[in-house]
């Protein structure tokens, strides 16, 4: 199961980097979802994976770290909003400056303009 | 419990809540007069709570939960010095707003108190991931508040900053995890009686959470590598934001202090100390960037901003040098560096409206309405911060200066220190030539400043020289202010003792 489950992380975070890497907005975004999703399953592990446990203490004879979770519950609603607002402004952005590149200026549009006068 | 300690977070809160309801929600005048009752209330709270805490360091426990489990809020000299700065800071920036950035978006107030709530909350809190969820509180009221007022700079800067910043909140919570994995705890007192404990093997995982924090704060507070996104986008911002801004890169530095005195201080055992070998080299490198920026700086709030990358630098190396011993001085330097910052960004706005088309860029313009005043405030700003006598800046960069004994140290900080005030020297008076004397013909706009935002920028003006006047009494407080980084840990740490006696006592 660890194994599995650090591979997931791993991945996640992988491509969630490969894709905030990217230039236009909408895969950073989705980039920065993929990233949150894996940091969420990693704290979840901070408090070691268990089976069939429950997060009570003294009331079962296995019990899980409660910590943790409660932790994985304020990162998500944190993440979910913030995502929330991540993709609005990237929404404003396109709006606003024409293009959903996240420097506002992608380079291949400068260069299809540039052959455009040359041509003209 | 005194309640007062919790007042700080809970003023702005509220006030923010009560401006979101019916009956506020569409009157802007309303709105203002709450929030500058409310600004003034939150200034005599902080003062307040700041006369009781330099007697008695003061930990609240929210809900009464003992820590380490339950939240609990840590205000001593340090923090509460911060918060008494953030309630001064913000309640002039918001007098400067009320003259004309209220009315350019909405909900302008609500989105100032929320900030201010956050920044408040993240000085007082005692958990480290409370501190985390803070951070979150005073990010999201600054991303909306950088679009206040739309326009395409804005956009393209903040799409940048939030970028980063999730960014960092991923890496913030991924070092959580990884010291809550290996030490057990996540309320900085009790992590710092843990780490010596730790086992040989969990060392290096606790070391990596502890950097990965290192960049965290880094990336916050504007260190060298991760400071591309600072220039631009308090440039972008509206000047009253910009200002509240200026105290936002101290959050980062005041974790820093915090997890790297405190937590990973020197009584660290192993891992004591362990990020200082990388501060050095960064602060002295900010330094330089801010410096090299300064002088290319094309206007004058790019150059403002390069100047809060200065005293990013100087404020980190003070953290390092001399052992850490030199950490009360920069505290004081802390505060001189946050107010004038925040006035020049204010001050830039003035002048940025009063020139018409040529805006604050350091062009030929026609000449300003109001060139005598904003004059007066622009020599003042600039002596100060540049650090020439008689104002505040000289009296924090001696103390400095002073404060390094070993000569090896010397070289560096001496040098470092002393050319990047040279180089805001020429920066700043090619700038005011530029701006108040290169003119075109004698005719002047129509615009002047309102009295707020005259009011405003002189207030933020004035603490420079009572700093300086002051400063006997200042640099005393800031001394016990920096050994509260330890004494406030010893005592939460018996906090905690005290309430595990208590819990098997029940039992």
């Amino acid at each position: 199961m660890e194994l599995i489950f650090a591979l997931c992380v791993g991945i996640l975070t992988a491509c969630g980097v490969y894709l905030t890497l990217r230039g236009s907005t909408f895969t950073v975004v989705i980039g920065l979802t993929l990233l949150s999703y894996a940091v969420n399953l990693f704290l979840f592990a901070s408090g070691r994976l268990a089976l069939n446990a429950a997060p009570i203490l003294k009331q079962a004879e296995q019990h899980t770290d409660p910590l943790p979770q409660a932790l994985v519950l304020t990162a998500i609603v944190i993440g979910f909003a913030m995502t929330a607002f991540a993709v609005i402004l990237a929404m404003r952005a396109r709006a606003d400056l024409g293009n959903d590149h996240v420097d506002g200026n992608p380079p291949e549009l400068e260069q299809t303009l540039q052959h455009k006068d040359k041509r003209s | 419990m005194n309640h007062l300690t919790i007042a700080p977070i809970l003023i702005p809160s509220i006030t923010a809540i009560l401006m979101l309801l019916p009956p506020l929600a569409e009157r802007i005048v309303l709105q203002r007069w709450l929030a500058w009752v409310s600004f003034v209330l939150l200034l005599a709270a902080s003062t307040a709570l700041l006369l009781q805490v330099d007697q008695q360091t003061q930990v609240y426990l929210l809900g009464g939960w003992q820590p380490p489990f339950g939240i609990m809020l840590l205000a001593d000299r340090l923090s509460v010095m911060l918060v008494t700065l953030t309630a001064f800071l913000a309640l002039c920036a918001c007098l400067y707003g009320s003259a004309h950035e209220e009315t350019t978006g909405r909900f302008f107030y609500p989105l100032f108190m929320f900030q201010v709530m956050g920044i408040n909350g993240a000085f007082l809190t005692g958990d480290i991931f409370n501190l985390f969820v803070f951070f979150e509180v005073l990010l999201i009221a600054s991303y909306a508040l950088l679009v206040h007022g739309g326009g395409k700079e804005k956009t393209k800067a903040s799409f940048h900053y939030i970028t980063l910043n999730l960014l960092g909140s991923a890496f913030f919570l991924i070092a959580l995890g990884t010291l809550y994995g290996t030490v057990g705890t996540l309320n900085m007192a009790d992590l710092s009686a843990k780490v010596p404990l730790l086992a040989a093997e969990t060392q290096a995982i606790a070391k990596a959470g502890a950097l990965l924090l290192l960049l965290v704060f880094g990336l916050k507070s504007a260190m060298m590598p991760l400071q591309f996104w600072l220039t631009r986008t308090y440039a972008a911002a509206a000047a009253p934001v910009a200002a509240l801004f200026a105290i936002m890169t101290k959050v980062g530095l005041y974790s820093i202090y915090r997890v790297f005195g405190g937590i990973f201080g020197d009584s660290a055992g192993d891992l004591a100390n362990i990020a200082t070998p990388w501060i050095w080299p960064l602060a002295i490198a900010t330094l330089v960037f801010g410096m090299l920026g300064a002088i290319a700086a094309p206007s004058l709030r790019l150059l403002t901003a390069n100047m809060v990358l200065i005293s990013v630098g100087t404020l980190l190396l003070s953290f390092v040098m001399n052992g850490g011993q030199s950490l009360a001085a920069g505290l004081y330097y802390l505060m001189h560096s946050t107010l004038v910052a925040a006035a020049l960004f204010l001050l830039a706005d003035q002048i940025h409206v009063q020139r018409g088309h040529a805006q604050d860029r350091f062009v030929v313009s026609r000449p300003m309405k109001q060139a005598g005043i904003l004059g007066a405030f622009y020599f003042t700003a600039a002596i100060a911060i540049i650090g020439l006598p008689p104002l505040s800046g000289f009296v924090g960069k001696a103390l400095l200066l002073q404060g390094v004994t070993d000569s090896s140290e010397r070289i560096w900080v001496w040098s470092s220190l002393l050319i990047s005030s040279l180089f805001a020297l020429i920066a700043f008076s090619r700038a005011g030539t530029s701006l108040f004397w290169h003119l075109s013909g004698s005719k002047s706009g129509t615009e002047v400043a309102k009295l707020a935002q005259l009011v405003a920028i002189a207030l933020l003006l004035l603490a420079s020289p009572l700093l300086t006047l002051f400063a006997g009494p200042v640099t005393s407080f800031t001394e016990r202010a920096a050994q509260d980084i330890r004494q406030s840990t010893v005592l939460v740490q018996q906090v905690i003792a005290e309430s595990e006696e208590l819990t098997y006592d029940t039992h």
